[in-house]
């Protein structure tokens, strides 16, 4: 038999902490609040419509759709996949509704039906990406098209509208009589749902293993092919309520709604910390960077920044959320040898998106001075 | 003027404040093979990546020729003569073996073209040079690992390295491919390359190499001429201890037959595959690298199911089409490749080891932190794991750290059947041992063990009954007793059929 020893010293340890003290203020979640923070205070500065509580209410729903989409998203970037027909399949779920309401089938009936075809849509990407194994982002770029192609088809250049009251109230209505959308508070419990799901489950524990990797995954006996086809259809009825909570909160339906609505999503995702390319993120870090761009689109469009030109800042922040910790890791792993690249374009983002600032508050302050 | 062409003095690395390597010294003479020898974990690797300028020392100095230099990268080293050739290699597959040779340095004719005609004459000159016989224009795709290291010498060379450091480069080769890899570096030492060769194989170290430098938990241990040391003292000097039996299988009574395997066959990989296994045994299955005896494996366990023939456990016929099922029938199989089957490098070693059983730690879902924690530090601690602690990711540990986790994963599904796929590939001594002492305890136990390796003394050493494979189906079956290596060398090289199973 072997004689050797294990020196004492080496023994692993249960009772060690899980994160230094040091790694929990390192967390991205941090950062976040951060800017949360710098962003009301200058939104508080800028404009004294900014606490307004029926402001914010009516501001919040706007982000309530993206808010839906973006929880199964996470799930889905965890794993390593994307999906981008979200927006697509919100559209053409929302569109079929319209046309059953048209053709006058029961409102609830209706929204059924949509919410079933929503889910068979993300059936049929999960489908393709856990069976057939087809790249996600090809499959998903396909339906991408194809749902929105669906959406004119159900309804033409027509909008459908007239929904009844009791429908409406999902997009519009408030819940217990506070100023609270009940939109909001959807997405608020949901979240909570699917943040314990990812953090507290098995099942989030293999989305994390599948997006670090897929193949000892699979060989560990855990059915990734099966979780992927959940996800997805899990994605697909998440896009298709969001389509219904849209329709009700216009009161109509147009077959281009939530055009574009993937790309929010995925920026939501991604600044929030989930790592794009699998195995990292949470949903806390990604509901308070949906906060972060709903207050600071808010805070913009108080400053009568055109949503179009909003989108500069929005951008800038989410490459400055990849730069940065990159530079820092760069810095912290090798002690001196600064990756100069990261850190030089980190430096001119940060300063563009300072410079974009600045500049609007002038532009601002010389239109208050002018009044 | 000094007589070395490097020398390393009082190398010290740290890595968030760890210290990897303590006061390392390293010499080179010109001409000479000096081997690199430490179990994993000792910094070998670390050392490697300082001469080359991919990790900067704390403390230190490096001479090349005599004079002082450093490194702020590889390029600054690689423009000095040093050429090192990692384990992973590193040519692009879709370009061939000349484009290789010179990517980044391509000739270049009038007008920035490339010069094509002169890359190919240059490469054949090279390739020539060096002995090597290759298709210029093959794609590295479709090239052999050696040749694809061959390959890699000749753009060392192509840049005319002084110095080639080698991490073990044979780890993934044949007995034939090794042969032409010596060759091949003895003559390099012949014209006065200095060699830098690691690797966990000593027979290699005593065909190969002059001189051996020794490194413990990364501190210099000792340098030696290899004609003055036998083979229990580099062990001896490497592990800091004694270890009196590398293979110690004890005889243990077969039982039932627990594994029976009829015609097995998955199309492309292998055919007409029959074997038994019984509890208690340790059934060896000798072969070449790409024999087959990885997809034997992996049919059984579901990965890529066989497309035909019959698979019956414990007397039941079975169809295992996924590692699920194979998991629920008992089985359990340690991948020959931890990095990409075995281990989520990136996740820590308590999510590594619960994987399989993690359902196990949950109420209808809801995962059980503290029990979870509890299992897998008890798991891990019966293995023997050194880590700081059960968060620490497993990318971090050493290669015999990483299968003992892995062995612990697997171990807590109670397998009645275990696959192991070269079980001790690229790890140190010590954790050799180890492992080898807790297969023949496993056997004692009862437990059913199929061990794919291509070691022969390992083989030899812990196999109650040896198969041997060759091009996609059995060769050979030997008892313990009749199986030598010869046997199986020649079994595994040339078609032999002598009482097949």
């Amino acid at each position: 038999m072997s004689t050797h020893t294990v020196s004492e010293s080496n023994l692993i340890n249960e009772y060690a902490p899980k994160r230094s003290f040091l790694a929990f203020f390192q967390r991205w979640e941090w950062m976040l609040v951060g800017l949360i923070l710098v962003d009301v205070f200058i939104n508080m500065r800028l404009t004294p419509y900014f606490l307004d509580a029926r402001n914010l209410s009516r501001t919040s729903s706007d982000f309530m759709e993206i808010g839906l989409m973006m929880l199964p998203m996470v799930f889905i970037i965890i794993t390593g996949n994307i999906d981008l027909s979200v927006a697509s399949n919100m559209g053409m779920s929302a569109s079929f509704m319209g046309l059953l309401h048209n053709m006058g089938v029961n409102i609830w009936v209706a929204a059924g039906a949509a919410l079933l075809l929503g889910t068979l849509g993300g059936m049929l990407n999960g489908y393709l990406v856990s069976k057939v194994k087809l790249p996600a982002l090809v499959v998903t770029l396909g339906t991408y098209a194809f749902y929105r192609g669906l959406a004119y088809g159900f309804l033409g250049d027509q909008a459908a509208r007239g929904y009844p009251e009791a429908f409406t109230y999902f997009g519009q209505g408030k819940v217990f009589q506070t100023l609270i959308p009940f939109s909001v508070a959807l997405f608020l419990f949901l979240a909570v749902i699917f943040g314990l799901v990812l953090h507290r489950t098995t099942f989030g524990r293999y989305l994390f293993s599948i997006g670090n990797n897929e193949n000892a995954t699979n060989y560990s006996g855990i059915p990734v092919a099966k979780i992927k086809f959940i996800i997805y259809t899990l994605s697909g009825f998440m896009a298709s309520l969001a389509g219904l909570i849209l329709a009700a909160r216009f009161g109509s339906t147009r077959p281009d709604n939530g055009t574009g609505l993937e790309l929010a999503v995925i920026t939501a995702a991604v600044l929030g910390g989930v790592d794009i390319n699998g195995g990292k993120g949470s949903m806390l870090g990604a509901g308070l960077s949906l906060l972060l761009i709903g207050l600071m689109r808010f805070g913009m469009g108080l400053m009568n920044i055109q949503g179009q030109v909003q989108g500069i800042a929005i951008g800038m922040l989410l490459i400055l959320s990849i730069l940065i910790p990159s530079v820092v890791r760069s810095i912290s792993a090798t002690g001196k040898n600064i990756n100069w690249r990261s850190a030089i374009s980190a430096l001119a983002f940060l300063l563009i998106f300072i410079l974009f600032f600045v500049f609007f508050f002038w532009s601002r302050a010389a239109v208050i001075a002018s009044v | 003027m000094t007589e070395y062409i490097l020398e390393l003095k009082n190398m010290t690395k740290r890595f968030s404040g760890v210290e990897v390597l303590h006061e390392v010294c390293f010499s080179l003479r010109p001409g000479e093979v000096h081997a690199l020898l430490g179990e994993n974990g000792a910094g070998k690797s670390t050392l490697v990546k300082v001469m080359t300028g991919v990790h900067q020392p704390d403390k230190g100095e490096i001479y090349l020729d005599g004079k002082f230099v450093s490194f702020a990268d590889t390029r600054e080293s690689r423009q000095m003569g040093i050429a090192a050739i990692y384990q992973e290699l590193s040519l692009f597959p879709d370009l061939d073996v000349a484009e290789n040779i010179f990517v980044g340095r391509q000739p270049l004719a009038a007008g920035g073209r490339i010069d094509w005609r002169k890359l190919y004459a240059d490469a054949g000159n090279l390739l020539e040079s060096l002995g090597v016989r290759l298709d210029l224009k093959q794609k590295a795709r479709s090239l052999s690992i050696a040749q694809q290291q061959m390959v890699e010498i000749a753009r060392a060379f192509s840049i005319n390295a002084r110095i080639l450091i080698m991490d073990e480069p044979t780890s993934s080769l044949t007995l034939n491919e090794v042969a032409d890899l010596f060759r091949l570096v003895r003559r390099l030492r012949e014209e006065g390359t200095a060699i830098v060769f690691i690797s966990h194989r000593l027979e290699e170290l005593f065909e190969l190499a002059d001189r051996v430098t020794i490194m413990r938990d990364g501190s210099y241990v000792d340098t030696r001429l290899l004609k003055d040391v036998t083979r229990d003292d580099l062990i001896r000097l490497m592990v800091g201890r004694t270890i009196t039996d590398l293979f110690p299988k004890q005889d243990v009574k077969s039982g039932e037959v627990v594994l029976k395997v009829e015609n097995l066959a998955r199309a492309g990989s292998f055919r007409d595959v029959s074997f038994e296994l019984r509890q208690g045994e340790i059934l060896g299955m000798a072969g070449l690298v790409g024999a087959g005896r990885t997809n034997v494996a992996r049919a059984i366990f579901g990965v890529e199911p066989a497309t035909a023939g019959k698979i019956q456990i414990a007397g039941r016929e079975v169809a295992i089409t996924s590692p699920q099922q194979a998991i629920k029938l008992g089985l359990a199989y340690v991948p020959e490749d931890r990095q990409l089957h075995g281990l989520i490098p990136a996740m820590p070693i308590t999510s590594n080891i619960s994987l399989p059983t993690l359902f196990k730690y949950a109420q209808r879902g809801w995962l059980q932190d503290k029990v979870e924690r509890k299992a897998t530090y008890d798991a891990a601690l019966q293995m023997e794991v050194r880590a700081n602690n059960i968060w620490q990711m497993a990318r971090e540990l050493s290669g015999g750290n990483q299968q003992k986790i892995v062995l612990a994963k697997w171990l807590s599904t109670k397998p009645r059947i275990l696959i192991l796929d070269e079980p001790t590939r690229g790890i140190d001594v010590g954790t050799k041992a180890a492992v080898h002492a807790l297969m023949s305890k496993l056997a004692s136990e009862g437990m059913a063990i199929l061990m794919i390796s291509s070691e022969l003394p390992e083989i030899l050493g812990m196999s109650d009954r040896v198969l041997v494979m060759r091009e996609g189906h059995i060769t050979a079956h030997f008892s313990r007793a009749e199986a030598t290596q010869e046997k199986i060398i020649s079994a595994a090289t040339q078609a032999v059929t002598s009482g097949s199973v």
